[in-house]
């Protein structure tokens, strides 16, 4: 038996307390790297319990309208893959919500499977989640997660199959991301009634924690995703809010009230 | 860098190629590869499709003696006419290949992706045959410079949707499609335009494109009674090349050639040359050669040809150049043009810009052993060109 990987305690100590996951996804870069470490205190502070931390990557293929655009804006500011590594290396903290890479498989390609998964080990990240690698072609990929003590996470879609959704389950560490509807990230009014289904689906072949991820902005959405789920995934929202109110730091204060809300949701 | 092993072994060339797609296309692409292989197995599916091709599409398309250039440049000259299609280029065989699987699968909504506006116009022209609904993404750019086909699009009853994002060419395009049937591939087929993305398409366009090729040996040998010694073809993403290509893979006696687009130059950065001077990676759906830089972002493109402005290419010629097999070479944009204007003073043909790059090598000196018999695929006519001509050669 392996030892209990970071994001596995995490969901561990949160079911013992009967709360669901608070998961925020930043884009690391947007606003400015320096940034970063100040925007993962507010997040730890206001009560996230896992933060994504997305890699800008020039063709993002399943973001939406406001990803699409902080990773350009992101990659105008020059961020690199080892940049953001290095950043995430001297935040460095071992006691806050444990950080999961989220991305496209090219950069990690272009560093180096091997490479990749150590730098990213030895930054204090947790796990990866590569949106344009699906678990049939990530045999290498796992194998050196695996090696570097790293967690990958697939995504389960609305239009999985009953046998991809076992592949997907089987071949996910931490946990299964199921995306709450077909299409790309964003932000959207409502969160489709059927997340729950696939969720339901989900959970009826494995005892996988599984977060759900698309279109989650709000308190209501949370608090409906997390009847079903084990957490929530907040990004587009919070993408455009760090965006237009982070301002160096001077937003940090109702950023904490608002992520607040959303872990508050959480509980149920 | 180290290659990806072939983990599923589906759709590989080598170690090229493969499906590297968000979760969500994963049940689309399985069933268009089962719907294409029980199609391409099928003859009443074969049946439909020369039909189209031939009283539609207008097909065999010929092969013409080029015998003022052949004079002019030393060599024996032919070439393979893909302009004489109907809507003017080879991009419409893959269209009706397509929406015929589309139309076995159910799915009455259509969406493209298109450079140069070719692919835009076959498919909007096949979705107008079929009775489908056609939506076509263009970068904004070459809606610009390809201003032409959008209006055929338009008058064709496809709705064309500019795209800003990026470098607003080609390769952003594609970006949109692939967003778009990620939102709804339930009742969406998407018409990749090119040999690329991710598996079953590189495979699946090279069969519908293999008519090029197994008509031009066909008809070469009839014609002179042998094979020629040299076999040309621009690439882009790389479909008319490799169905040109297919009907010469098993002759190992004939040199096949692939020319992509230099640009400003290859020392200037500004091309659209992933074979010749890129490095294997993974963009829209497979591995394959890429312009990156060292971080693994997509490098922005410059071609004077919008159908060849593209960072990527189809994997199976990623294959086929480490093999050794075809030899990739690039045509800076000023030979393609020049090549551009002989063709038609000399032959009477306006070729596209894009097809216009495979003719430049014939007026490279020593390049090509004199005398040699030379067929040159013509992917596609000129007259979407006209504007830019006019601008770039003081027409
Ligand atoms: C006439 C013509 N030739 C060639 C191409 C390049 O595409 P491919 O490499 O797929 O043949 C295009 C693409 O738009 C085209 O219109």
């Amino acid at each position: 038996m392996e030892t209990m990987g970071r994001i596995a305690e995490r969901f561990a100590a949160l079911a013992s307390r009967n709360e669901k996951a608070l998961v925020p996804f930043v884009l690391a870069g947007d606003p400015s790297l320096e940034d970063l470490p100040g925007i993962l205190d507010a997040l730890a502070v206001a009560g996230a319990d896992v933060i994504e931390v997305g890699i800008p990557f020039s063709d993002p293929i399943a973001d939406g309208p406001t990803i699409q655009a902080a990773d350009q804006r992101a990659l105008d500011r020059g961020v690199t893959p080892t940049m953001v590594l290095d950043t995430l290396a001297r935040w460095g903290r071992s006691e806050g919500p444990p950080i999961v890479l989220m991305g496209y498989l090219n950069p990690i390609l272009r560093m180096g499977l091997d490479e990749f998964a150590a730098r990213a080990a030895a930054s204090g990240c947790s796990g990866t989640i590569v949106s344009d690698l699906t678990p049939e072609e990530s045999g290498e990929w796992r194998e050196a997660s695996r090696r570097a003590g790293l967690d990958t996470i697939f995504l389960a879609a609305p239009t999985s199959t009953d046998e991809r959704l076992d592949i997907v389950c089987q071949s996910s560490t931490g946990f299964v991301y199921a995306i709450s509807r077909t299409g790309v990230t964003g932000a959207a009014q409502a969160a489709p009634p059927e997340v729950t289904d696939l969720v339901r689906r989900i959970k009826a072949r494995t005892d996988r924690v599984v977060c759900v991820g698309f279109g989650i902005s709000r308190p209501e959405q949370v608090a409906m995703v997390c009847q079903a789920a084990d957490g929530a995934v907040v990004g587009s929202w919070l993408v455009d809010r760090l965006a237009s109110d982070w301002n160096g730091g001077a937003g940090r204060g109702r950023l904490i009230d608002d992520v607040r809300k959303l872990k508050a949701a959480t509980r149920g | 860098m180290k290659a990806m092993s072939v983990a599923s072994g589906k759709g590989r060339f080598g170690a090229y190629g493969g499906r590297y797609v968000p979760e969500t296309l994963v049940p689309a692409l399985d069933q268009l590869e089962r719907e294409f292989d029980a199609a391409w197995a099928s003859a009443e599916f074969h049946a439909e499709f020369e039909a189209i091709l031939s009283e539609f599409v207008g097909r065999p398309t010929p092969l013409t003696e080029a015998r003022r250039l052949s004079a002019e440049t030393g060599l024996h000259v032919v070439i393979k006419r893909e302009d004489l299609n109907h809507t003017g280029a080879h991009k419409i065989n893959n269209a009706v290949g397509q929406c015929l699987l589309a139309r076995r699968m159910g799915k009455r909504r259509i969406i493209a992706e298109t450079g140069a506006g070719q692919h835009g116009v076959a498919t909007a022209t096949v979705c107008a045959l079929f009775g489908l609904r056609c939506e076509v993404y263009m970068g904004e750019e070459d809606c610009a410079r390809q201003q032409l086909n959008v209006f055929r699009m338009k008058l064709l009853g496809a709705k064309v949707i500019p795209v800003s994002s990026g470098t607003r060419t080609l390769k952003d395009a594609l970006n949109e499609a692939m967003r778009d049937w990620v939102t709804n591939v339930a009742d969406t087929h998407y018409v990749i335009g090119t040999a690329a993305g991710p598996h079953p398409y590189p495979a699946m366009v090279r069969e519908f494109q293999s008519v090029i090729g197994k008509e031009a040996r066909a008809q070469y040998v009839q014609r002179y009674g042998r094979l020629p010694e040299i076999g040309l073809a621009c690439v882009g993403g790389g479909s008319n090349a490799i169905g040109f290509y297919a009907g010469f893979l098993a002759d190992p006696e004939v040199r096949l050639i692939g020319i992509e687009a230099g640009g400003h130059g290859l020392s200037s950065g500004q091309h659209a040359a992933p074979l010749t001077a890129g490095s294997p990676g993974v963009l829209h759906g497979s591995y394959s050669y890429l312009m990156q830089d060292e971080h693994g972002q997509v490098l922005p493109t410059h071609s004077v040809s919008a159908g060849l402005d593209y960072p990527g290419v189809g994997a199976e010629h990623s294959y086929l150049k480490d093999t050794g097999r075809v030899e990739y070479r690039a045509v800076d944009d000023s030979d393609a043009l020049a090549a551009f204007r002989r063709l038609a003073e000399l032959e009477g043909i306006i070729p596209a810009f894009e097809s216009a790059h495979a003719f430049a090598p014939l007026f490279e000196a020593a390049y090509l052993p004199l005398g040699s018999r030379v067929l040159v695929n013509l992917s596609g006519r000129g007259d979407k060109d006209m504007e830019s001509a006019v601008q770039l050669l003081e027409l």
